[in-house]
Parts: C-alpha cells; structure tokens; sequence
C-alpha cells in the first residue's frame, strides 16, 4: 500500500483530511441550525442541541471510519454533503415538530438516521466489490416487482393518504417501493450492459431518427406498462414518472441514441394523457396544478397544500425570516413532502439555492464516479443511481414550486420517512463503493518486463 | 433577543451554508485539476518531488491516457511509471468489454520518457493510428491507438 501512495498520482488521492474536515464543517452548520432554530422559537440555545449535535457527529465518525478502513480511495465528498442534507432535514423535523404539527418527530428521525448509517456501514463492508450485483440482473428485476406489487396485496398492504403504497410487518409501515428502486437501477444496469449493442445497433434511420428494431421495444414496453400498473393500482403518480425516466435516461447513457428518449416522452405523454382522462385521482392533480390559484380549487383543499407552500416561499423571500420564525405549521404535511417549502419560508431562495447546491455536487460526484469507473457495469449503474437521486429532487421540487403537477415523493434524504432514508443511505453506500473501485490506482506489476506479468491488487 | 441580533444570526447562517457550498467546490476543484495547478498549491510539489529519482522529467511527456471512443468513452487513466495493460481481463488496467478485443490485448510501458505500445498477441489487432502494431512502437501524444471499438489518446 506504501508504494502505492508514493506514485505521483494526485488525482487519485485518498484527501481523507478533506473528507474529514468537511464532515465537521457539515456537522458544526447543523448544530448552528438547531441554536438558530432555538433562538427564534424562544430567545434561547435549545437544551437538546448538543444531544442531536453529538449524536449526529458520532454516527458520522463511525461512517467516516468504516469509509476509511473498507474503503480508502471513496469520494471525500459524498459523506459530508449527505451529511448536511440528512442534518438539515432532522433541524427541520424538529423546528416542525416544536409547532405541533401531527406526525413530526424529530427523534424517531433521527433514531432512522442512525440506522440509515448503519445500513450504510453495512453495505459498504458487504459488498466489497460491486460488480457481483451484476450477476444478480435477472434476481434483482424480480425482487424490485414483487417489492413494488406487495403494498397492492391485501393484508400486506395499506392505503394512507390516497396511496397504496405501505406495507406493515409487525409494528412498522415499509415503504416498500423505495428499495424497488434500487433494485430496479441494478436490474437496468446489469440488463442494458447485455443488451445495449443489440438496442444501439440494429434498427431502421428514419428522418434523422434511428429508430429501433420492435422486438428490441419489449423492455421499454414492459417497464411503461409496470410503471402505468403501479400508477393505477397505487395510486402513485411520483414513483412511476421517477422509474419510468430513470429507465429510458439509463437507456440513452448505454446507447446514445436520442430514438429512445423521444420515444420515452412518446409514451410517457400518452400514457399521462390517457391516465388523465380516465382516472379521476390523475385529473385532480393536473387541475390542482394548473388552476392552483382559483378559489374552488383553494378551498376545496384539492390546491391548498400547494399554495400554501407557495405562500410560504415567497414571504421567505430572498433571505428567508431565519430559522424557526417561519409558519410551517400553515403547509399540510410540511414535514415530509412539502419540507422543500418550510425550508425555504425559513432560508429564503439564497438557503434553498445552497440546499439545491449541495444536491447537484452529490450528483456531480456520483456522475464523476460513473465517468472515472473502468467497466460498463459501473458506469450505467453510477450513472443510473445519481440520476434516480437528481430526477427525485426535480419531480419533488418542481411539484413544490409549481413547475410541474405535484406528485407524491419524498425529498431525498430530508423528508420524514424511515425507508426513504434508509434506501437513500443505501444508494450512497453504492456510489461510494463505485467512487472507491474508480478512484483506486491501477494494479501494480511486481516484477519490471516479460510477456506475462504477476500483478499485485 | 433583538430583531438585530436574529437578522445577523440568519445572515450569518446562510453565509455558513454558501462556505460549505464554496468549501465543496473548492475539493472538486483539486480533484478535476489537480494535476495542472499542483505546482501552485503548497503540499503537492512535496508529495510529487519524492517519487520522481529521474533528473528530466519533460515537459512534453503524457501525463493521462483518456479514452475517447467506444463503450467507455471519458474515461481517464493518470499515467505513472507503471505499465497499463488492456484488454477483457478482469485485472486489466482498463478492462474492455469488446466482443473485438482480447482478454490481453495490449500494453503499454513507459522507457525513456516515451510510451510504448505493444501487441501482447491479440485476435484482432493493435492499431497506432492507421497501421497495425507488430512490435512494440513509440506512441506520440495525441495520437488514436485502436482497439476494437474503443480508441484511446495520450494526452499531456
């Protein structure tokens, strides 16, 4: 190992001391967001601060090092911008939780944090090296199926807040589409990297536009088809649009052929459209969306939630009316879908844009990793996982902020929910385990020259 | 407490948030750049001095392999004085997934200042831009070196 880092090879350095370094800086921001959350609620330095300051700052050690032990040449960055993401989130729970609004708990948030980086810990010492998940294609597109069917099974599965998307096993409620998800990416990745020549290569050019073979349609079929099931039977608007586009962006990184994107927002504008006439849930979310400010709709509550979040944006305003001195209590449901918008009542656009920041450098250094990593199965699947993670916040954030119709999704890492956080921990176990394969310095040849050569890992 | 008081504590917190921002940025930074502003910063010469017994390391030598074509296209390799090897094997360097290349394909070895490519036996062929490699050949920077569907590229 000695050798190794005496190669001139600054790309690739460990920058372990920056790692750690910015994990502090990440922990000290949040517990400054707890004080700040104290002093505007009560004019003091909240009693427990140090109890969620230190809690926070011991998981993340032992995150930092089992990173450091199993996985020395991991991106310095994921953890601490997680980090802040996941501490912010718990300051918010717990600013929302002071208001008394109905489901906000900040220590059970906290207690799935910790487990989150247990998971997190876990995977990273598991799965020394990644490239095993992808003997597991076939394996895992069938667990994400039944992980996605198993909340419309009865008994299994329960309805809460108009979704069909929760499963109770003992005393708690799994999500289980979340780790779906995951599964789904990794069944992506394993199958284009088999079939990607087939799917790029073969086909008709039609008015500038390669279009593929029929037969080579059947995934993307099957994927939309899955995806429009879970819409109706789940009544789970974000999480087939989230699948659906991560597949055919998983599609366009394998092939490059822009046929497959056009062909995605085919499909996916007819299906939207078809689902729009024929299942009034749908309806009701466009027209939420579109005549948001009509009072019918307002006082209905079919658009209150997101006004209201609006609402609360803009008397944030540029600068926000500082941490705790927001009205969060005022937005439905403000600790977990629409945490987006408290956030930004309380940090104004310059907070929200330093949160949005701190996201695009997570993805950025995921799509790094998928950009450094030396085999294609790394590749599709970095790149498929910070996709999943960027089109997540966008649907959400733009649902929050008007842009697009809202649609049911948890914000990443922030949003109050054990099996989000949990899958997402999950995820930057992956993409640090990538970073790690990607970053580590070539193998190293033991004796100088000959034809065949001893190579030392 | 004050309104005044407050106003600067929100201030002053979301100066700290667009630090860390900033701070994050500046690691990436280093990472993207690093091999070209190393003499500027102040701990990297040191690191770079020691490993380096050779008295004239030009300035015209490649520094990275980057691969500009096929499946893994973007990918960058920092040149040491180790050898690279290339091929399907899993224990290559840059390992290929190329129905065309084989599972050793090529290597490439750094003597005198140059790099040298070299033929380890393929199926199909090494080639240094339009002609095939049949023994080991310098390779210039910039130059394409073909393998199967993948083109690679020394670069500074």
């Amino acid at each position: 190992m000695s050798a190794v880092e005496a190669t001139p090879v600054p790309m690739t350095a460990k920058r372990r001391g920056a790692q750690l370094g910015m994990l502090a800086f990440a922990v000290l921001i949040v517990m400054g967001a707890y004080a700040s959350v104290g002093l505007g609620l009560d004019g003091e330095i909240p009693s427990g601060m140090l109890t969620y300051g230190l809690g926070l700052g011991g998981l993340m050690l032992a995150a930092y090092l089992v990173l450091a032990k199993f996985a020395p040449w991991a991106d310095p960055l994921l953890l601490p911008l997680v980090t802040l993401v996941n501490g912010l989130g718990l300051v918010m729970i717990y600013r929302i939780e002071q208001t008394g609004q109905d489901g906000a708990n900040a220590t059970n948030q906290l207690m799935w944090t910790a487990l989150g980086v247990v998971m997190f810990a876990a995977t990273v010492i598991v799965l020394k090296d990644h490239r095993i998940l992808q003997r597991f294609t076939y394996t895992a597109g069938f667990a994400g199926l039944v992980l996605l069917v198993l909340p419309v099974l009865p008994l299994l599965g329960t309805e809460i807040n108009g979704s069909r998307i929760w499963i109770h096993i003992g005393g708690f409620s799994i999500q289980p589409g979340e780790f779906a998800k995951l599964a789904l990416v990794v069944f992506f990745a394993g199958y284009l990297v088999a079939k990607r020549d087939v799917l790029a290569l073969a086909g008709r050019r039609l008015l500038f536009i390669d279009l593929p073979r029929a037969r080579d349609l059947g995934p993307v079929l099957i994927t939309w088809a899955v995806s429009i099931v879970v819409l109706i039977l789940e009544k789970d608007l974000g999480t087939s649009l989230l699948l659906f586009g991560t597949f055919i962006a998983m599609l366009y990184i394998a092939t490059q052929r822009t046929s497959w994107v056009l062909i995605g927002i085919l499909l996916f504008v007819g299906g939207a459209l078809l689902a729009g006439q024929v299942f009034s849930h749908v309806q009701v979310r466009f027209r939420g969306w579109l005549d948001a400010e009509s009072n019918d709709l307002y006082f209905d509550g079919v658009s209150y939630q997101l006004m209201e979040g609006l609402f609360a944006m803009g008397s944030g305003g540029i600068l926000g009316t500082g941490l705790g001195m927001g009205h969060p209590r005022r937005i439905p449901f403000s600790f977990s879908d629409f945490i987006f918008a408290a956030t930004g009542e309380e940090l104004g656009l310059t907070g929200l844009m330093a949160l949005l920041m701190v996201y695009a450098l997570i993805v950025e250094r995921g799509l790094r990793t998928a950009l450094a990593s030396r085999d294609p199965f790394s590749k599709l699947l970095a790149g498929g996982l910070s996709f999943i993670l960027a089109w997540q916040l966008f649907i959400i954030v733009g649902g929050v902020t008007r842009l697009i119709p809202l649609t049911g999704l948890v914000t990443p890492f922030m949003s109050a929910g054990g099996s989000a956080l949990l899958a997402n921990w999950i995820l930057i176990a992956l993409l640090v385990r990538m970073s790690d394969a990607a970053r580590r310095p070539p193998p190293q040849a033991i004796q100088d020259e000959g034809l065949t050569q001893v190579m030392q890992r | 407490m004050s309104e005044l008081t407050l106003l600067l504590i929100r201030l002053a917190f979301l100066a700290l948030l667009w630090f860390f921002v900033i701070a994050a940025v500046g690691v990436i930074r280093t990472d993207l750049f690093g091999p070209r502003t190393a003499p500027a910063s102040a701990r990297k010469p040191a690191k770079q001095a020691r490993p380096m017994p050779k008295p004239k390391q030009k300035k015209g030598e490649p520094r990275q392999l980057i691969v500009t074509g096929g499946p893994l296209q973007g990918t960058i390799i920092n040149l040491t004085e180790m050898p690279i090897t290339i091929g399907r094997a899993n224990d290559a360097t840059l390992v290929l997934s190329d129905d065309y290349a084989s599972s050793r394909h090529a290597r490439l070895f750094p003597q005198d200042g140059q790099w040298i490519l070299e033929d380890l036996g393929s199926t199909n062929g090494t080639y240094l831009e339009r002609s095939k490699v049949t023994r080991p050949t310098p390779v210039p920077l910039g130059v394409p070196i073909r393998i199967g569907k993948t083109v690679i590229e020394l670069r500074k």
